[in-house]
């Protein structure tokens, strides 16, 4: 990987203005959340709903940022712009590597959590 | 301090990201802020219909009701276009901001945004908030709220229209001979509560108070909007304050302040409402031959010795339930045609009595 799973300057700096305790509520939040938003991804496309693929890359690429999940975010933006058309004639290969990035996001974070 | 002069606000926050809620929710509550929050918008417009809130902070991107709808139905309602709101969001391109912030946003903020520029533009938001709350409150005092209101919509522009109303004028008898006997406070304070006796029974029944000059008074029923029964509406009024004014004097009675008495005329018809004035300084004013008969009918009270007198064509659109009296028809000066006059009979003691 050419960048960090997880910016920590970023995290850090989340946790400086919210309260360190907050920002690790907020990150359970995060995980939470985030395996509905792939899910969101792999049923709009299946569905060919291009506004909710739209929504769903939209939402993950704020909170990866949030996070400092940079690469992921950019995936994610990627997703957002490109849109259901730049991703369909590409089969799930996108979401794949999604996925993927996701699953080291939350490791990452999950070790930050419990370090 | 900036800090100490804002003091904590009511904020809606509307985003349909659990992360994003928190996170924004967060970062106000910290600022000393109370938040509440709601997941998109259609959500949002309920909770701003059922609560009052110094500010939104709303997000675009959203199902059901997105940032862009939320913002043409905030401006398009009158009773929450000023509540002031700062779009956060991550959309890209600049033509998103602009079209936010041309459909009335007062800022935008890309997330994930920083706390501190956060800090800053709430504080802007909420302060000019404030200044343009303190301007309506100073419209208010000169005008009604429905004066106000027009003035608002019509971007307060010159210019009258014909309009069907009742006029009405009312004043103190023989106040200036009162006031030379007390205290100047004391008749600033009887003006005052004269005036807000008489304010109370006029916007009760919907008229609006144009002039109000000493101890004299003008209000019309019928501008500057229509109003269904605006006779009725105004002799109802005239009754009513009439009775407040008996109410007033048994309190005066007990401290052994003079009594007062108050004379009324009513006329209706057609009158030319609007803003006249110059660019600097107008008042919204009536005028035409209805306001005239309606001023020389109050003059006339003194003469009939009666409280409330109303003209032949306020007389007709009546209700049948108010008692009225036939005074006949009497010539008026600067009058082309004698005005038929009529007596309202209010249940109340014949004024006139004690008039010197």
């Amino acid at each position: 990987m050419s960048a960090p799973t997880i910016d920590l300057a970023t995290f850090e700096a989340l946790k400086a203005t919210t309260g360190a305790e907050f920002a690790l509520e907020l990150l359970d939040t995060f995980l939470e959340e985030a395996p509905a938003m792939i899910g969101e991804l792999h049923d709009s496309l299946a569905a060919k709903d291009a506004d909710k693929f739209r929504r769903a890359a939209h939402s993950l690429k704020s909170n990866s940022n949030t996070f400092g999940a940079l690469t992921l975010g950019a995936m994610a933006r990627d997703l957002e712009l490109g849109g259901l058309a730049s991703v369909a004639e590409k089969g799930t290969q996108p979401l794949d590597a999604l996925a993927q990035e996701y699953a080291r996001v939350a490791a990452a974070l999950t070790a930050i959590r419990n370090g | 301090m900036v800090e100490s002069r804002i003091g904590a606000a009511r904020l809606l926050v509307v985003d349909d990201n659990k992360v994003n809620r928190l996170l924004l929710m967060r970062s106000l509550e910290l600022q000393g802020h109370s938040v509440a929050m709601a997941e998109n918008g259609r959500v949002a417009l309920e909770t701003l219909r059922r609560e009052p809130f110094d500010l939104l902070l709303l997000d675009m991107e959203m199902p059901e009701m997105d940032g862009f709808q939320v913002l043409e139905q905030l401006f398009a309602d009158r009773q929450l276009r000023d509540i002031p709101v700062i779009v956060t969001s991550s959309l890209e391109g600049i033509a998103n901001v602009v079209r936010c912030i041309e459909l009335g946003a007062e800022d935008y903020l890309g997330k994930p945004v920083n706390p501190v520029l956060l800090k800053a533009r709430i504080n802007a938001s909420l302060e000019k908030k404030r200044l343009r709350d303190q301007q309506k409150q100073l419209v208010r005092r000169f005008a009604t709220p429905e004066v106000a209101q027009d003035l608002q919509d019509s971007g307060f522009s010159l210019g009258g229209k014909h309009v069907q109303a009742a006029a009405m004028f009312c004043d103190i008898r023989d106040f200036t001979a009162l006031a030379e006997t007390q205290d100047p406070e004391e008749t600033i304070e009887l003006l005052n509560t004269y005036y807000a006796l008489m304010f109370d029974a006029i916007s009760g029944h919907g008229g609006v108070v144009t002039v109000m000059m000493g101890d004299g008074l003008m209000a019309v029923f019928g501008a500057p909007l229509p109003l269904p029964d605006h006779c009725d509406a105004a002799v109802r009024a005239a009754q009513e304050m009439i009775e407040l004014i008996d109410l007033f004097n048994l309190e005066r009675q007990t401290v052994a302040k003079p009594q007062i008495r108050i004379g009324i005329g009513i006329a209706s018809g057609e009158m030319v409402a609007g803003y006249a004035g110059t660019n600097e300084r107008a008042t919204y004013t009536c005028i035409g031959d209805t306001v005239n008969r309606a001023s020389r009918l109050e003059t006339h009270t003194k003469v009939a010795a009666r409280s409330i007198l109303i003209d032949g064509a306020t007389r007709r659109q009546l209700s049948g339930d108010i008692p009225v009296e036939s005074l006949g028809a009497v010539p008026f000066k600067g009058l082309a045609a004698a005005v038929d006059v009529w007596s309202v009979v209010a249940g109340v003691a014949d004024p006139g009595s004690d008039d010197t």
